[in-house]
């Protein structure tokens, strides 16, 4: 225990990093998800083909080689730099990663959503001389992310969890500050390994509560 | 053509596959025509709607609607959809927003009126089918026969220059058809161009100019009310008659 009080600054610190790397990439992945579906309904084919094979790309990849790649490939290999500093440079790296990844599976939400909502919403809208993408945009997909509310947030709780494989591209989240305290404090191995773990309980089991919640508030009535 | 037709319709063939449910058909609505289209289910009578705003496309022949062919796609099919309304059986308001909403969204979205005028229209309309008290309301909180009075006055909202119709009073309790049909006399009453298809036969009696009676895809006759439910002239007419109007 005395480990984890006396190290107390940079566990928060750590877990800090969690957070930032978990809001940053989840919105991301909403907004890059939400274009995904779109181009999956698009009346352009090569729209269409274009955003299955991507999701059937990135969600059949391992997340840590999505992380490697942009790492190694996009970011020493291409050398694209996204700030001076290392640490900021690593950590849009691994939001561009970690995005590039959950986003797939924010698009199979949503369009499991699209499913749910009834072929005559839209008909309804495009009677009203409404195009696609205000379709889309105002009666479609609005009704689509309130059905899926609930496996939406279990991509935010896996999204959480998955921010400790940004180690592989250098960034010092909480999993990573375990490993060093591990390392230093070779005694507590236990106390520290149920503390970190604590952590993400701490993170993700409100997120499950809210998103249920939020769920059932935002049910359509048909 | 003239000018006083709104919609033509001009060898209009639609095949499903090998099942032809639009058989050469040729229909002219006249501006302020009250049109009811009667037949068997599965004459093509849904079809035949809803290809007029293209939520069906056609294999052959031409749609006009004032003069201008139906477009393929793009905005100019969205301007047209804008001024050919339509009530669904089903009602499909749009279950996430109000019924205020439900009446303002095209009108701010396609039309760009300002949102206190298409809000004020909103009311307008909605008082005029008899919703005013409920507009802050959602769809599945009303009744059948509230939600579809609510349809007509999303559709009236566009201030369209015809509305069709897809049997609106279907799918409700046969105590809430009168007030639907109520709403759709008072519209027939005005001069609104409308197109029915219905099982109503007293309304086609009382509103109707013209009733049309399709059958296997085509339009077998077209007569006005009385001459038409006096006396039919073919036989598949008299027989369809004869089955609905003996109970
Ligand atoms: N999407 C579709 N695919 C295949 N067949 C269809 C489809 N829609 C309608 N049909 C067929 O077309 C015919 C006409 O249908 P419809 O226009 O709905 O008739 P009505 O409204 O007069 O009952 C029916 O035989 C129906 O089964
Ligand atoms: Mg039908």
């Amino acid at each position: 225990m005395e480990a984890l009080l006396f190290e107390r600054d940079t566990v928060l610190a750590a877990f800090w990093m969690t957070v930032r790397l978990t809001a940053v990439s989840a919105l991301g992945s909403l907004v890059l998800g939400t274009l995904l579906t779109a181009m999956r309904v698009a009346p352009l084919a090569s729209l269409r083909g274009a955003a299955g094979v991507y999701v059937s790309v990135a969600r059949n990849t391992p997340l840590t080689l999505v992380l490697l790649f942009t790492g190694l490939g996009v970011g020493a290999n291409l050398g694209v730099e996204l700030s001076d500093d290392i640490a900021t440079n690593n950590f849009w790296l691994a939001v561009i990663g970690l995005t590039a990844y959950t986003s797939a599976f924010v698009c199979e939400a949503l369009r499991s959503g699209l499913n749910t909502v009834p072929v005559g919403q839209a008909e309804a809208a495009r009677s009203l001389g409404l195009g696609f993408v205000k379709t889309l945009r105002l009666i479609t997909l609005p009704q689509a992310f309130r059905a899926v509310v609930a496996p939406l947030g279990s991509i935010l709780i896996a999204l959480t969890k998955n921010t400790t494989i940004a180690l592989v591209v250098g960034v010092s989240e909480a999993s990573v500050r375990m490993r060093e305290m591990i390392e230093t404090y070779g005694d507590q191995v236990i106390e520290i390994f149920l503390g970190f773990a604590a952590g993400f309980v701490l993170l993700c089991l409100p997120m499950g509560l809210v998103f249920g919640w939020l769920s059932r508030r935002m049910a359509v009535a048909r | 053509m003239t000018q006083a037709d709104l919609i033509v319709l001009d060898q209009v063939n639609k095949r499903y596959g090998d099942h032809h449910v639009l058989r050469d058909v040729n229909l002219r609505v006249r501006r302020g025509e009250v049109v009811v289209i009667i037949g068997p289910s599965g004459a093509g009578k849904s079809t035949l709607c809803r290809a007029i705003n293209r939520l069906e496309t056609i294999d052959s022949g031409t749609i006009s609607v004032d003069g201008t062919p139906l477009p393929a796609e793009g905005r100019a099919l969205a301007r047209l959809r804008a001024e050919v309304g339509m009530v669904f059986q089903s009602f499909n308001l749009f279950a996430h927003k109000t019924v205020l909403d439900n009446v303002v969204l095209g009108q701010v979205h396609v039309l760009k009126r300002p949102k206190g005028a298409a809000v004020a229209k909103a009311r307008e309309l909605l008082d005029r089918v008899g919703i005013g008290a409920q507009a802050e309301k959602y769809p599945a909180q009303l009744s059948g026969g509230q939600q579809q009075r609510v349809a007509i006055a999303r559709a009236l909202a566009m201030e369209p220059k015809v509305i069709l119709f897809d049997e609106p009073t279907s799918a409700l309790d046969p105590e809430m058809v009168n007030e639907v049909l109520e709403v759709m006399t008072g519209l027939a009453r005005d001069g609104m161009t409308m197109v029915v298809v219905t099982h109503e036969m007293g309304f086609a009696r009382r509103a109707a100019d013209r009733v049309v009676f399709m059958a296997d895809g085509e339009i077998v006759e077209q007569d006005s009310p009385d001459g038409f439910f006096g006396a039919p002239s073919t036989e598949r007419a008299q027989s369809f008659l004869a089955k609905i109007l003996t109970h």
